[in-house]
């Protein structure tokens, strides 16, 4: 009999239930509402094991990737450990910082090589604990699993920031930090390659469409890649130089570092990311598109992108919160 | 056995392609995209879904409870008979849209009527 793990206890099922029998049986209570696997109120992830294809059926192909399952319609074969969105599932494993530089005056980029086995995907984030006082924050990954590349984060000085300015200001190469994760679903995915792919970040909000970017190019991506990259001025944005070579060896994709509060020089436009984006890119029929940033921005765009055209289903938005409230279950991504 | 309306309908697959265009219809709305400014896109979505699958005549555990819950805050705020009207006419566009005959138009709009007293909470 396959046994349920969640939340600390363990269940056992019987004959053919499901998950969310199992639990329910057991006086669980666990939101859910069809049933029949098609509304998604009762989503969760399966930590460890795997659950049955049709209990993925209908999801995001990003959220199948990351184990997410209906445990409506989910049978299990084998023993499952699951949890709700937004469980904690903690399992910290040291992470070394391998480099430390600045993208431009206010964003550093920290290298961390985890200790142990970390599989990762270009664009999802992580939780980084000061081991100190448990203060924990999340930073989206910009770099690529494929050629054994370090995680790679870019980590914005938040004036007052706990986090941000003891990484900025206190952690050297060689010292260990205490990493959680992956999370997030802002990845490429490789299932069409002809698919228009728009891209629109604010501040360092770049990191994970970096990530993207870089993914997508490497798994040869045949149609168009429109990357808009916006801050309010020149100096806040960053590594502009190596985005204009990607785009000059890329006859598809194409890079508009955007500035909304001086002159734009030659080069640049002016106004913001996602004014910028969606003025040039009429339609987003059949695009898919990510939009990664201040909450405000990401919240609206999602909106106009919908709207203009895109399938929900298709839209990846990643808001970078900054609140500092329960930070493992509310996404803080780059955040103080 | 006659087939039921879900299964005219096209099932699941019709569902899917009808929650973007109908969500789309109601947030471009303006007699009704007020009562939806503020909430999560995506968690709106899946209640669209669910509201979609109700109205498709689908698997559903409809609760009038939980809806009379999820839209008590709306009617506070005056939620009433012809924001309801307006959403059951986007609902009609949007199968118009995916070329669904009129009879089968007419089913689903029954459907979604049986909720509208549980909606505005009477």
């Amino acid at each position: 009999m396959p046994v349920i793990t969640f939340q600390g206890a363990q269940y056992t099922c019987h004959g053919n239930e499901t998950v969310t029998d199992c639990l329910e049986r057991h006086g669980v209570s666990v939101a859910t509402s069809c049933r029949s696997g098609i509304c998604q109120t009762c989503l969760m992830r399966a930590v460890s094991g795997q659950p049955p294809y049709v209990a993925q059926k209908g999801l995001k192909p990003s959220l199948q990737d990351n184990n997410y399952f209906l445990p409506c319609v989910c049978t299990p074969t084998g023993d499952l450990t699951v949890a709700l969105p937004g469980d904690k599932v903690l399992q910290r494993i040291p992470a070394t910082v391998i480099l430390k530089d600045h993208l431009n005056t206010g964003i550093i980029r920290l290298r961390l090589r985890p200790e142990q086995p970390f599989e990762f995907r270009a664009g999802q984030f992580i939780n980084v604990c000061r081991e100190t006082d448990g203060e924990v924050r999340s930073y989206s990954i910009a770099s690529l699993p494929q050629y054994h590349e370090a995680i790679e984060i870019h980590v914005r000085r938040v004036s007052n920031g706990r986090v941000s300015t003891w990484l900025h200001d206190h952690v050297l190469p060689g010292e260990r930090l205490l990493i959680e994760g992956p999370h997030g679903e802002c990845c490429y995915m490789p299932d069409n390659r002809q698919q228009g792919l728009l891209l629109i970040g604010t501040g360092c909000g770049l990191s994970p469409l970096y990530g993207v970017l870089r993914d997508a190019l490497d798994h040869g991506h045949a149609g168009p890649i429109l990357l808009f990259h916006g801050s309010s001025s020149h100096d806040g944005l960053y590594l502009v130089d190596e985005l204009r070579h990607l785009a000059e060896a890329h006859a598809n994709f194409r890079y508009i570092p955007c500035v909304s509060a001086e002159p734009a020089r030659t080069g640049y436009a002016g106004g913001r990311a996602e004014q910028v984006a969606l003025q040039s890119v009429k339609s987003l029929a059949g695009m898919r598109v990510y939009l990664c940033g201040h909450p405000d921005m990401v919240k609206d765009t999602k909106r106009k992108a919908f709207l203009a055209g895109a399938s929900l289903q298709e839209i990846h938005a990643d808001p970078f919160i900054t609140t500092h409230k329960t930070p493992l279950i509310d996404k803080q991504a780059t955040a103080g | 056995m006659s087939k039921t309306l879900f299964d005219k309908l096209g099932g699941e697959k019709a569902v899917d392609a009808a929650v973007d265009i109908f969500y789309r219809k109601v947030l471009s709305d303006d007699r009704i995209n007020k009562f939806f400014a503020d909430v999560d896109m995506d968690k709106q979505a899946a209640k669209q879904k669910a509201f979609l699958t109700l109205a498709f005549g689908g698997p559903s555990n409809y609760s009038g409870k939980d809806m009379r819950v999820g839209h008590a805050q709306l009617v506070k705020i005056g939620l009433n008979d012809t924001h309801f009207d307006a959403v059951v006419e986007n609902l009609g566009a949007t199968l118009k849209e995916l070329h669904v005959p009129d009879e089968l138009i007419a089913e689903a709009a029954q459907l979604a009527e049986s909720t509208r007293n549980d909606v505005l909470g009477r």
